[in-house]
């Protein structure tokens, strides 16, 4: 079990598609839209497997528009 | 614990630094000059010199950093980002001065201005983005291009005897007395954006303590420029670009009296 539990916030309409947060989760929680794009066009990083994440930051870190803000909160 | 739960202001660990404005980058989806643009704001931040620092804007796809990085910035004609500099340095000595520029920027149509400055060690930083192509043109052929690499201008591949050798700027700068501190660096994975930070807060610091210049390459990717997926890009870059240009310090004086 997880320490923590994390969860991402896209600003999907900065967000360009490029696919590099999906690569580098190491948790496959994040992948780009199929059905959708935003305002410019693009597919965009949406949470896949909510309950997954542990907040390690990996997808904003690497994210070379700033696109997401990551949270953390200690399991109790 | 549900999303709403974790998504609280004093949970935050990670968001954009606030210096990297909201205006969307014009960069292609991918390319490494974001990162390096958010490592610079983070950087500028933790240093508390958000009033105190000038960027000078070099001809390229960074063209338009001025527009992200919400610091003073000066654009310079093409390859003369070391001179500006220079004189923005001498001038306002209490300011944080670094140039950013690509590689058909600094190491072609400035090799001239960037030795010389980096030889007079002026206390300022030259961030290099090497690329190994000519991004916003199209993807030419660069001084920094690999051999045997495809780009519009060499469609066969660099040919040594047509084209010579590819130009390694910061091997060249490691051997002149006014560099502090000559680093290569990347900013394809979490633990190389880390340690890419860390380079450019030491340059930083170093040209605030005067002790001379200081040059910070960036192996990055132009996916468009290659043809390649940004992912596929960074897979090239670690099997082509990192055998030719390994990453780590050539020179560290920052020990040094
Ligand atoms: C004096 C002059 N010569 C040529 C050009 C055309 N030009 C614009 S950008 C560029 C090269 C850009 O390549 P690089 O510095 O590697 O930056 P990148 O776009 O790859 O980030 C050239 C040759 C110009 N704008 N001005
Ligand atoms: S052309 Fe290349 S260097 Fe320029 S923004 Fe696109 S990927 Fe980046």
């Amino acid at each position: 079990m997880a320490k923590f539990k994390g969860a991402t916030v896209v600003d999907t309409n900065r967000c360009k598609g490029c696919n590099l947060c999906v690569v580098a989760c190491p948790l496959h929680v994040l992948a780009l839209t199929t059905k959708n794009v935003n305002a410019k066009g693009y597919p965009y990083a949406q949470t896949v497997l909510e309950d997954t994440c542990n907040g390690c930051s990996s997808c904003a870190i690497v994210c070379p528009d700033g696109c997401i803000s990551v949270y953390r909160k200690k399991v109790e | 614990m549900t999303r709403e739960e974790i998504i609280q202001p004093e949970n935050l660990v990670y968001k954009k630094p606030t210096l990297l404005n909201d205006e969307p980058m014009h960069y292609c989806p991918g390319c490494s000059h974001g990162v390096v643009h958010k490592l610079v704001a983070e950087v500028i931040e933790e240093m508390g010199m958000e009033e105190k620092t000038i960027g000078v804007s070099p001809v390229g796809c960074a063209v338009f950093a001025y527009k992200y990085i919400d610091i003073d910035w000066q654009e310079a004609a093409h390859g003369r980002a070391p001179a500006v500099a220079t004189a923005l340095k001498r001038l306002m000595p209490d300011r944080l001065v670094f140039t950013y520029q690509g590689d058909g920027d600094m190491a072609c149509i400035g090799t001239g201005e960037t030795i010389h400055a980096l030889n007079r060690g002026e206390n300022i930083v030259i961030i290099f983005i090497n690329n190994a192509i000519y991004g916003m043109t199209g993807g030419q052929m660069a001084p920094t291009t690999l051999i045997g690499q495809k780009t519009a201008t060499c469609p066969y591949g660099r040919d040594v005897k047509l084209h010579g050798y590819p130009l390694k700027m910061t091997e060249i700068a490691a051997t002149l007395a006014g560099t502090c501190y000559v680093t290569r660096q990347t900013v394809y994975s979490v633990g190389a954006i880390n340690k890419a930070k860390k380079a450019i807060k030491k340059a930083f610091q170093l040209s605030m303590e005067g002790k001379g210049s200081s040059l910070v390459e960036i192996v990055s990717t132009c996916n468009s420029g290659w043809k390649l997926t940004p992912e596929k890009a960074n897979q090239w870059m670690e099997e082509n670009m990192f055998p030719f240009y390994p990453l780590g310090d050539l020179k560290d004086n920052s020990t040094k009296e």
